[in-house]
């Protein structure tokens, strides 16, 4: 099976996040894999275990991106590709991202495709659908559990804390949320393993694409911090007398109740 | 400029979801002043139509067919698209929920836009409409803009208040017929994990237990305050870990984000992760009897102490409040 995971590489948000001239301040902050698209790196190597076939793990981003992809290797996934849209692209969005994903897994033959439900710094969970759309291909959102038979797929899938049971067929695109499974870590000879296994490297011009056709369809015009929380008041004296107080607090000046 | 939008109702255990009203008050500051239009999707819907009117909606449009009882994205993706074509809108507004959150990005791609998720604020600055949105796990917010052609954006609930109901307003209610068919993905059951009443994501007070909770029966005090308040309860990774509860209640980076009025964590550190689902409440209360604990350095009040002495005092003093008014 003809297996692709769509990868992100994220901004660890456990980071401070520190605004400089509008922007914010990458200089030395920690970089992950996003933490959905580990699940969706797992999944796609239990389903490979399972029926054969081969796991390309591809980002859309720039070189810094090639250490996750390598993780992504060492994890077990078959090949890499970096579509490094650095030099072309000045303004991306969703729209932009997507469309690159497309058009580079057009002609693959994708049997499944495997993304995260959101990234955690962007955080619109809008990249897996659009793929999904411009392939002309089925999807399921949030899933947490996938079975594959031949060329149908039962998946089982959170909707904000239900499940629905879901039947669908192959090629299909799926995002993975929390509970689809438990990623393993890469292992020393993963690691060996993973520096010898292929890692492409595609830019626009190879993909018959024009900045043009990338366009972003939004933009970003202003990054700022939430307004800094006064240290909270920490009640005292008698407990039964700081819960009244407490009660009086939330009616008179937070006014919530 | 006025534009004409049109905004999504959903609808949940038979009534109209809270965001579906802020939705139409998120569509009318698009509209400045244009039509907007509300549309009720499903088998057996039209009945909602006049409470949309009420919260704001010109008009409502119905799309009922067997096949949209339950949710798929070619089915509703078919529906929303035969509105598209007729009504042409320059704007359309959907909740940021499952159904939002998986149609959405299949609308906007088939209509070549640009879409704008998880939007908290909109303003409107020298003829241009702002959305605002949080990133980095709510750490941050952006504020963005569309580059010309339809607006599309998806709101996050309880943060645009909706529109007051006034029962006086009168609008047109009509029907469009469309062939649904050829459904890729067939919803075969649906399991209820959830409890019935007050959704996390739309609840104005939430109580939340942690670890600290120390196990399933530990979870009643904390329902008899949610209860009292009119709340939900929901929890922290740790507790759904731990087995006190169901993973349906896991509020955090990896379960749901919420913007309550009011969270109460009881029994909760306040790792990032937990703080990445619930920071931007607009009041945090935080009992934990550890005073170094990380939660109170988001929380608005602290108290601490043994959350089994506090959370039954807490219902007390608010029972007593709600026999006084
Ligand atoms: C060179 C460059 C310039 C950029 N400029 C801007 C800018 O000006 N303004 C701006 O707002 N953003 C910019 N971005 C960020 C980018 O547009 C978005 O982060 C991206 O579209 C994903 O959106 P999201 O974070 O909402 O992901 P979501 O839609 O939430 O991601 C969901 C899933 O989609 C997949 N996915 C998402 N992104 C990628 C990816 N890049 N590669 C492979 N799979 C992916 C993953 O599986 C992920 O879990 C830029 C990115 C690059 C590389
Ligand atoms: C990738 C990733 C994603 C994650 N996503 C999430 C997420 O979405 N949501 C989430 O919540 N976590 C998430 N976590 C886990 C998170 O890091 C913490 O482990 C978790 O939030 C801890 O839960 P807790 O606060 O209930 O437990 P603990 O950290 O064990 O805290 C228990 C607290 O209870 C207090 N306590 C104990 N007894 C009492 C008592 N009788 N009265 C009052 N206080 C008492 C203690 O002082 C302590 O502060 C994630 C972690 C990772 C790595």
């Amino acid at each position: 099976m003809n297996i692709f995971v769509l990868m992100k590489r994220t901004f660890d948000t456990e980071e401070k996040i520190v605004i400089n001239n509008g922007k914010v301040n990458e200089e030395g902050a920690e970089f992950i894999i996003n933490p959905y698209d580990e699940y969706a790196i797992e999944e796609a190597i239990q389903v490979r275990d399972k029926v054969g076939g081969e796991v390309t793990v591809v980002t859309v981003g720039n070189e810094d991106a090639e250490k996750e992809l390598r993780t992504a290797l060492a994890m077990g996934c078959d090949k890499a590709v970096l579509i490094n849209i650095e030099d072309d692209v000045e303004e991306s969005d969703q729209f932009t991202t997507a469309k690159v994903l497309a058009e580079y897994l057009k002609d693959k033959e994708p049997h499944l495709i495997l993304a995260g439900n959101v990234a955690i710094d962007g955080g619109s969970g809008q990249v897996g659908p659009r793929v999904a759309e411009l392939l002309g291909i089925p999807y399921v959102t949030t899933i947490t559990k996938l079975d594959i038979d031949g060329d149908k797929a039962t998946v089982v899938r959170d909707v904000e804390g239900d499940e629905e049971v879901i039947e669908t067929s192959l090629p299909l695109l799926v995002t993975a949320q929390q509970g689809l499974n438990e990623p393993r870590y890469p292992s020393l000879p993963g690691i060996m393993k993973a520096k010898k296994k292929p890692l492409d490297e595609v830019e626009l011009d190879d993909l018959d694409l024009d900045e043009d056709d990338v366009e972003a369809k939004t933009k970003t015009v202003e990054i700022f911090l939430p307004p800094k929380k006064e240290a909270g008041k920490i009640l005292q004296g008698e407990l039964t007398d700081q819960v009244k107080e407490l009660v009086t607090l939330l009616r008179t000046e937070a006014k919530v109740i | 400029m006025t534009r004409k939008v049109i905004s999504l109702a959903e609808i949940r255990d038979g009534s109209l979801r809270n965001v579906s009203l802020e939705a139409i008050a998120a569509a009318k500051t698009i509209a400045q002043g244009g039509e907007v239009v509300a549309v009720l999707v499903g088998e057996n819907v039209q009945s909602h139509a006049n409470e949309l009117i009420a919260h704001g909606a010109d008009r409502v449009v119905v799309v009922e067919h067997a096949q949209l009882k339950a949710y798929t994205p070619d089915g509703y993706g078919q529906a929303l698209m035969a509105v598209v074509e007729a009504e042409k809108p320059e704007g359309i507004v959907f909740g940021h929920t499952a159904l939002g959150k998986d149609l959405s990005p299949k609308l906007a791609t088939k209509l070549n836009a640009g879409l704008v998720s998880d939007v908290v604020a909109i303003e409107e600055k020298d003829g241009e409409v702002l959305f605002t949105r949080p990133i980095y796990s709510g750490k941050a917010f952006e504020k963005k803009v569309v580059n010309g052609g339809l607006i599309f954006i998806t709101v996050r609930p309880n943060n645009i208040p909706a529109l007051s109901r006034d029962d006086a307003r009168t609008g047109e209610v009509t029907t469009l017929s469309v062939d649904i068919k050829d459904l890729r993905t067939i919803v075969k059951e649906i399991v209820r994990k959830t409890a019935e009443g007050v959704d996390l994501s739309e609840a104005k007070v939430i109580v939340a237990g942690g670890r600290g909770v120390k196990s399933e029966d530990g979870f009643k005090p904390l329902q008899e305050l949610a209860d009292v308040l009119g709340g939900a309860v929901g929890a922290s990774r740790g507790a759904c870990d731990a087995g006190y509860c169901d993973y349906s209640l896991q509020i955090g980076q990896t379960g749901k984000v919420v913007t309550p009025d009011l969270y109460i964590a009881c029994g909760i550190s306040g790792a990032i992760q937990h703080l990445a689902g619930m920071s931007n409440s607009k009041v945090i209360v935080a009992i934990n009897k550890d005073p170094e604990a990380n939660i109170f350095k988001v929380a608005d009040y602290g108290i601490v102490g043994d959350l089994f002495e506090v959370v039954p005092l807490l219902t007390e003093e608010f029972k007593k409040l709600k026999v006084h008014s």
